[in-house]
């Protein structure tokens, strides 16, 4: 009897905030339509930050849009749950946003579903108007050398997403039985990594890190992180913010080496502001190192790391018995050219590294999700102007699978409002024809249950949502996340299903 | 058990034999006293929150703007209305099109541009110094007079598309008596 009231009250909640954002999603703006208006029925593909930014900007500027956002997984959000570091929650607050958006009527979010193989491009093609790909890039490049696959190596991306908590991730176990990890690369993702591996545990316990890589980590014996990156410091692509994290980091002391910024402190005052000032700190903290105050200070530390410049990854040197890693063999380079588009060139010179570690953070990386969609394979996105994919009329793409994956979520979101601004001018000015009514979701919704299977709704998500924050809040943390999302999307099909089935899971957990 | 109750439900078989079982175990379980008491507890904290989180957050940061009637006011009229903890400030949006708007002092400009105009994606981190959507570009004298500005907020004023040399993060600038009557440009 408990379980169906609370089920009921969940009931209740969705249709009321349902009701509440219809009346808040006028923002000021009257809500313009008329029956004689036909509904063009958007489908995108992806719930990331470019998903929801196109869907926003959509629904604002046009009063016929029914929106459908597809998602892979069965929670939405993309890589503000699941690449975001938990140490960073403040930067999750778009997700506010996104929920907002989700609750508008002409929106609705359907999880569980991987387009592509659960249901083709071709299919969605038929029952909407408009298709935008917002899928983003959960690959990552390879480093391509010998030694790749052995134990211990990983890529970032599946780092991220173990202590995030991916599904498909969750089973990595990382080796974390040596006092050294390598990271190749130097952009934010690297230092994020850097940052989680060298954190106190104090710190990492009030975070929404999953539980399984708190303990792992807990129980880490990594002590020394070694971050590599092929060019110098005027070539790093990390931000300011990041590095001053790194520096300020308790019980961890950076080590330097002098050469790395010999020549630079004459030529900084000559660099635009962001990169004098990046420069600048990475100088100041090395110099600080020196001071007998702050020697005095990270004496204690237990933990170190350091930037290693001009260096690029030959091979991964196995250990004895030849099945984990042992080491990294590193090329010195030299730069050809200057500035950020210096070229690393390889040099004769070699340096061996000890490490049980290799972290590669090199870049993401999209893939093509459907033969009939056009991929550029060399650039790794959808080949397109403005959003517009080429030779596709109607199809549309957003966010990194449209430039590439680079760039934070502002820069996504201002890429999904020209996207959408795109299809918003391909409606007014016909070249999208958007007169034939379509099917949408009901169409889909048919072939999936043929097929078994088992969307997740919003209200499903914000099931999840409750369950997680209540489940975290016991362990003074803002969540705790749930993996098992198999039986999650599963049980979301029945009728009835209470909150307690989240419940289920967590004690299988 | 964990590997039967993961494994995902197979097009073209029935499911109605694999759930039986799947409820058959899960009713097993909570025979077990202790799984029930769990269940209970965690159940009673799950409708809690369901039912204090479920409202949409933020939604006044969503509110229709403030002055949305359209009436001609003077700046006389706005000076002779206000009340004494109440400050003017001429906002340039992003069509080039003055705005005045009056607030109240010790409210952020981030909060101000929020209740007042409709832009999309200003203030993605709601104020945290993770972002730099509030991105705002002040006059010279208004800029010397303004608090000067954290190592962390230079930092993502360095990330501000059109950075200026008077630029500032909105979330970061309270609105005081030494402000009144200043103007503000709201870049693109």
């Amino acid at each position: 009897m408990f379980r169906s009231s609370v089920a009921a009250a969940g009931t209740f909640l969705t249709r009321h905030c349902r009701r509440t954002s219809h009346g808040a999603c006028g923002t000021g703006i009257r809500m313009f339509s008329s029956v004689s208006d036909p509904e063009i029925k958007v489908c995108i593909v992806g719930s990331g930050p470019a998903g929801f930014y196109t869907a926003q900007h959509l629904l604002k500027y046009h009063k016929s849009t029914v929106i459908d956002i597809y998602e892979k997984q069965p929670v939405p959000f993309g890589l503000v749950r699941f690449g975001v570091a938990p140490d960073h929650p403040e930067v999750k607050n778009v997700v506010n946003a996104f929920t907002q958006t989700a609750l508008q009527v002409r929106c609705s979010f359907h999880g569980n579903i991987t387009v592509g193989k659960d249901v083709s491009i071709e299919e969605l093609k038929q029952a909407y108007h408009v298709l935008v790909l917002s899928y983003g890039a959960e690959t990552n490049r390879l480093l391509g050398i010998p030694g790749e696959n052995l134990q211990g190596v990983y890529s970032a991306s599946s780092l991220v997403g173990w202590y995030n908590g991916l599904p498909e991730n969750r089973h990595l176990n990382p080796e974390l039985n040596n006092e050294t990890a390598v990271i190749l690369g130097h952009g934010n993702v690297a230092l994020d990594i850097a940052r989680i591996l060298l954190s106190p545990i104090d710190m990492l316990k009030k975070t929404d890190i999953t539980a399984h890589s708190l303990e792992a980590l807990q129980n880490s014996k990594v002590k020394r992180v070694v971050i590599v990156g092929r060019r110098g410091p005027l070539q790093v692509a990390f931000t300011i913010k990041e590095l001053r994290e790194m520096i300020k980091l308790p019980d961890t002391r950076l080590l330097y080496d002098p050469s790395d910024f010999e020549g630079l402190k004459h030529t900084v005052k000559d660099l635009p502001r962001p990169r004098r000032r990046l420069i600048e700190l990475m100088i100041k903290a090395a110099l600080e190192m020196n001071s007998e105050k702050e020697a005095e200070n990270r004496g204690a530390a237990t933990k170190e790391w350091c930037l290693r410049f001009l260096r690029s990854p030959l091979q991964i040197i196995p250990s004895d018995d030849g099945k984990r890693v042992g080491g990294i063999r590193l090329s010195v380079t030299k730069l050809e050219g200057s500035a950020e588009s210096a070229k690393a060139i390889q040099t004769e010179d070699i340096e061996d590294l000890e490490c049980g570690l290799v972290l590669s953070s090199i870049g993401y990386k999209s893939h093509p999700i459907d033969p009939s969609v056009p991929f550029d394979q060399r650039e790794g996105l959808i080949p397109n102007k403005l959003g517009r994919v080429l030779h596709a009329p109607g199809m549309y793409c957003s966010g990194w699978v449209k430039r590439g994956p680079v760039g934070v979520i502002a820069t996504t979101m201002n890429d999904s409002f020209e996207t959408a601004d795109s299809v918003l001018q391909d409606v007014k000015s016909g070249r999208l024809d958007v007169s034939a009514s379509k099917g949408g979701f009901k169409v889909i919704e048919a072939l999936l249950e043929q097929r078994g299977i088992c969307p997740v709704s919003f209200s499903g998500w914000k099931k999840i949502d409750c369950f997680e924050v209540a489940k975290g809040k016991k362990a003074g943390k803002p969540r705790e996340k749930l993996i098992m999302l198999d039986l999650v999307s599963y049980w979301n099909c029945q009728p009835w299903s209470p909150p307690s089935t989240w419940l289920v899971v967590s004690l299988l957990e | 058990m964990q590997a039967s109750l993961l494994s995902k439900h197979v097009t073209g078989k029935s499911p109605t034999a694999g759930r039986m079982k799947q409820r058959q175990t899960i009713v097993s379980m909570m025979g077990h006293s202790v799984v029930r008491r769990q269940l209970c507890e965690l159940l009673c904290e799950g409708a809690r929150f369901f039912i204090r989180t479920s409202r949409p957050k933020d939604l006044g940061v969503l509110q229709p703007p403030v002055n949305q009637q359209r009436r001609s006011v003077s700046l006389s009229e706005i000076s002779r209305n206000r009340s004494d903890n109440e400050l003017t400030v001429h906002f340039i949006n992003q069509n080039n099109e003055k705005k005045t708007i009056v607030s109240k002092e010790g409210e952020t400009l981030l909060n101000v541009v929020k209740q007042n105009f409709d832009i999309d994606g200003f203030g993605t981190c709601e104020g945290c110094l993770s972002c730099s959507t509030c991105h705002l570009i002040f006059h010279d004298k208004t800029f010397e007079i303004l608090d000067d500005a954290k190592e962390e907020e230079l930092d993502m004023l360095d990330l501000a598309f059109g950075r200026t040399q008077t630029s500032r993060m909105g979330c970061q600038i309270c609105l005081k008596k030494s402000l009144d009557g200043m103007t503000v440009k709201i870049p693109k």
